[in-house]
């Protein structure tokens, strides 16, 4: 036994790379995070508000696109390779879609980041969402088309891994961390169709000038097809983590192995076919539709209440292994000087207070008062922002000395820096919550508007925005210490052991369970049905309202020629870059 | 399979909860009476707006004794009527009157959202939405665009004034009592 690096020091080095990217892109996006946070809240105005909407578009992008992913294809890759015990099948392959993923990051961040350059006529100052008619340069689709295949080659092989496993062992149930990987993968396939679709059908011919209009409410209903799902692919590498890392941190083994694959098995099936709760307040969309997914949103909460059952239970077996008894006091037995503990349940303690915000966002008729407010900036940084990117913060403590066999730099650096981003987030998000509640919106730059003020029922506004302001400040604090300790780790010349790379066997293993769980092409046969069902008709009444191009609405910024100028434009990109 | 029995209780315990959120959700659709914005307005053109019967010159109608419509254009950056800053009248009802919005927009997808209210709603080029509220008591409520539409974005707002009822025919700006509004503004 040793560590991860000992056994496959190939996959070693690209988890590591995986990794180190999506530090990169999560330090950019912290950047970009504090610029606008202080912009918007008035404390400190350096960038011209238009520009403001660059900010947030990388801050958005570079976050939710790529420090996220670029994470998940590094754990997932630790996962399976962990729990089959073989290496990647063909490291080649492997190379060819991690940089296929670098080479669309890349270009779709350049072009995001050429919008603060005025002597070139390149921008994509459009958000996440992307949606049309505000139009981006075609690089910037082209690049998020790379990244995406990137991930599904990925996919690819770690089924190519699970299947020739299975070859040489074909009585076995898969182990429970490659079943995680494959049904997130295959929620992934099913999702990202949409956005595939939606941008190589639609958005980017448009952007090139092959058509002059394309429909904003299908492009947009397309974007959430694959916008909600996507949310649960940054969650499942963190509930992974929960599920495999933390018990084992706790000293304990996880609670139950069936209930954990059922769980990943509902987030397969529900994920997908919710998001048009997204779409609420959005026209076109007949009111049963609307309710339709609000029922199926609240049952998402389901595989999540289960999930905080069995990591609480396992935990708490973990304390008791350690000595911990009583009924609440043995929550003084567990590790909490341990960073990678600390910092992960943290993370989960936050989730569930994001999913208590989440429940009202679902509400259908309660998201009247909350839509587009800061309220639901607010609840999504306590899940992605603290929930997934504290965990992986958090996981990486554990991770990256089993990929580099060098130790952590500093652990006690590494635990205020858990707790820092606990409590910047405390702030943060109470700030944004209540923000939300008088109606202060999200995505501006200046929430400060001249005919009306928002009236706060508790404090005011200058004190909700000195939270805001103080939360981003901790919070970039905190990012700070966790590069500068993972900078340090990576060069760290100690070379004591990182300890065993071994996922302790759950209480109740996967024989408890039946083996109808284990069936991949069931499970997706189900989820494409549901997404069929939930999808089929708003779509059609979508396109036969509105057309499949739509009927008018010009691209913003008014779109020039670009198939003429396309070369010139690419060639100054490819000046710019170099 | 085996589950744990706290485990059993802790499931049952979160479908309850489940249920309970649905059916919370549904007493304020069917027994409030919270309607969701739907497809029930018809398509517009975004580019022939101005040659539309409502759109073409849009504002407040009086359709009943104490109903009226408002039809309004999202535009970057502002809501006509509405937006006062950009030379436009506010949009003006009485109290105690039960207003129909139609809005829609003529460029990239703008939200309509009155601050303190539940109006909210996104305003989606060749689509309209109808929200139908009552305004009880006279007051001002601002009016912002929530749904990022540009770099002018955060300049995009308006006004909502609700007189008091008996001073609203007097200072009825552009507004008049009838179907003379509607057969006025296509002359």
């Amino acid at each position: 036994m040793g560590a991860y690096i000992d056994h496959f020091p190939r996959e070693a080095k690209l988890i590591r790379s995986a990794f180190y990217t999506s530090f990169i892109m999560l330090a950019l996006g912290g950047i970009f995070g504090v610029i606008q946070t202080l912009h918007r809240t008035d404390v400190v105005r350096f960038i011209d508000s238009a520009d403001y909407y660059t900010v947030l578009t990388a801050h958005g992008v570079f976050m939710v696109i790529a420090f996220t992913i670029f994470f998940l294809v590094g754990m997932f890759t630790w996962a399976v390779t962990t729990s089959l015990e073989r290496p990647l099948e063909d490291m080649s392959f492997s190379w060819l879609w991690f940089l296929m993923m670098t080479v669309g990051a890349v270009i779709t961040g350049v072009t995001i980041l050429l919008g603060f350059v005025e002597s070139v006529d390149v921008s994509a100052d459009v958000l996440f969402t992307f949606y049309a008619p505000l139009q981006a340069h075609p690089l910037f689709y082209i690049g998020l088309v790379l990244f995406v295949i990137g991930t599904w080659l990925a996919g690819a092989d770690w089924f190519r891994s699970w299947w020739a496993w299975k070859r040489e062992n074909p009585d076995e149930r898969i182990p429970l961390p490659t079943f995680m990987v494959l049904t997130t993968m295959i929620m992934w396939y099913i999702a990202t169709l949409a956005i595939a679709v939606s941008i190589l059908a639609f958005l980017l011919p448009w952007s090139l000038g092959i058509f002059d209009h394309v429909n904003p409410l299908l492009t947009r209903t397309l974007f959430w097809f694959f916008g909600h799902p996507i949310v649960y692919f940054w969650l499942m590498p963190a509930y992974m983590m929960w599920y495999l890392l933390l018990p084992k941190f706790a000293g304990g083994r996880l609670f139950s192995d069936p209930l954990a694959r059922v769980v990943f098995i509902l987030f397969l099936l529900l994920s997908t076919p919710v998001g048009i709760h997204h779409q609420y307040m959005d026209p076109g969309i007949a009111e049963g539709f609307k309710f339709i997914v609000m029922t199926n949103t609240m049952f998402l909460l389901l595989p999540s209440f289960l999930t905080a059952f069995t990591v609480v239970a396992s935990i708490e077996h973990g304390a008791r292994q350690r000595g911990g008894d009583g009924y609440f006091s043995w929550l003084k037995s567990l590790p909490w000087r341990e960073p990678a503990f600390t910092g992960m349940a943290l993370a989960g303690l936050m989730f569930a207070a994001g999913g208590f915000s989440g429940m009202i966002n679902a509400g259908m008729n309660i998201n009247y008062l909350v839509h587009n407010t800061l309220w639901v900036p607010g609840h999504f940084h306590l899940t992605v922002g603290t929930a997934v990117a504290l965990s992986f913060m958090a996981g990486s403590y554990w991770l990256i000395p089993q990929m580099t066999g060098r130790r952590l730099a500093s652990k006690p650096i590494a635990l205020l820096q858990v707790v820092l981003w606990f409590v910047g987030m405390t702030f943060m998000a109470n700030s944004m919550h209540r923000s939300g509640l008088i109606g202060i919106p999200r995505r501006t730059a200046e929430p400060q508007y001249q005919g009306f003020e928002f009236e706060a029922a508790l404090g005011s506004v200058s004190e909700l925005n000195a939270q805001l302001a103080i939360g981003a400040t901790l919070l970039f604090l905190s990012l700070t210490l966790f590069l500068w300790n993972m900078l340090i780790t990576a060069f760290n010349k100690s070379a004591e052991s990182p300890g065993e790379n071994v996922i302790p066997t759950p209480l109740s293993g996967p024989d408890d369970s039946p083996a109808v769980l284990d069936n991949m092409k069931l499970w997706t046969a189900i989820a494409v049905v549901l997404v069929i069902l939930a999808y089929t008709l708003p779509l059609a009444s979508i396109v036969s309202r509105g057309g499949l191009l739509g009927r008018g609405g010009d691209a913003f910024p008014v779109s020039i020629d670009y198939l003429a100028l396309f070369a010139q434009v690419a060639l100054e990109s490819a000046a710019g870059l170099v | 399979m085996n589950i744990h029995r706290y485990e059993k209780l802790w499931l049952v315990a979160a479908l309850v909860l489940i249920v309970g959120f649905i059916a919370t959700i549904t007493y304020g659709s069917v027994g409030l009476g919270i309607a969701m914005i739907d497809d029930e307005a018809e398509t517009v053109n975004p580019e022939k707006l101005n040659e539309h019967e409502d759109f073409g010159e849009p504002g407040v109608k009086q359709v009943g004794e104490n109903e009226y419509e408002v039809y309004v254009r999202a535009w970057q950056f502002g809501f006509d009527p509405g937006s006062v800053e950009a030379g436009l009248d506010p949009i003006e009802v009485p109290a105690n009157s039960t207003v129909t919005f139609y809005i829609t927009s003529e460029d990239v997808i703008h939200s309509f959202s009155v601050v303190g209210t539940n109006i909210n709603t996104m305003a989606i080029p060749g689509e309209v939405s109808s929200v139908t509220v009552e305004f009880d008591e006279p007051g001002e409520y601002g009016i912002l665009c929530a749904e990022y539409c540009g770099a002018g974005h955060h300049t995009m707002e308006g006004k909502i004034i609700v007189h008091p009822e008996d001073e609203y025919a007097i200072n009825g700006t552009d507004v008049e009592t009838g179907n003379d509004t509607t057969d006025e503004t296509e002359a």
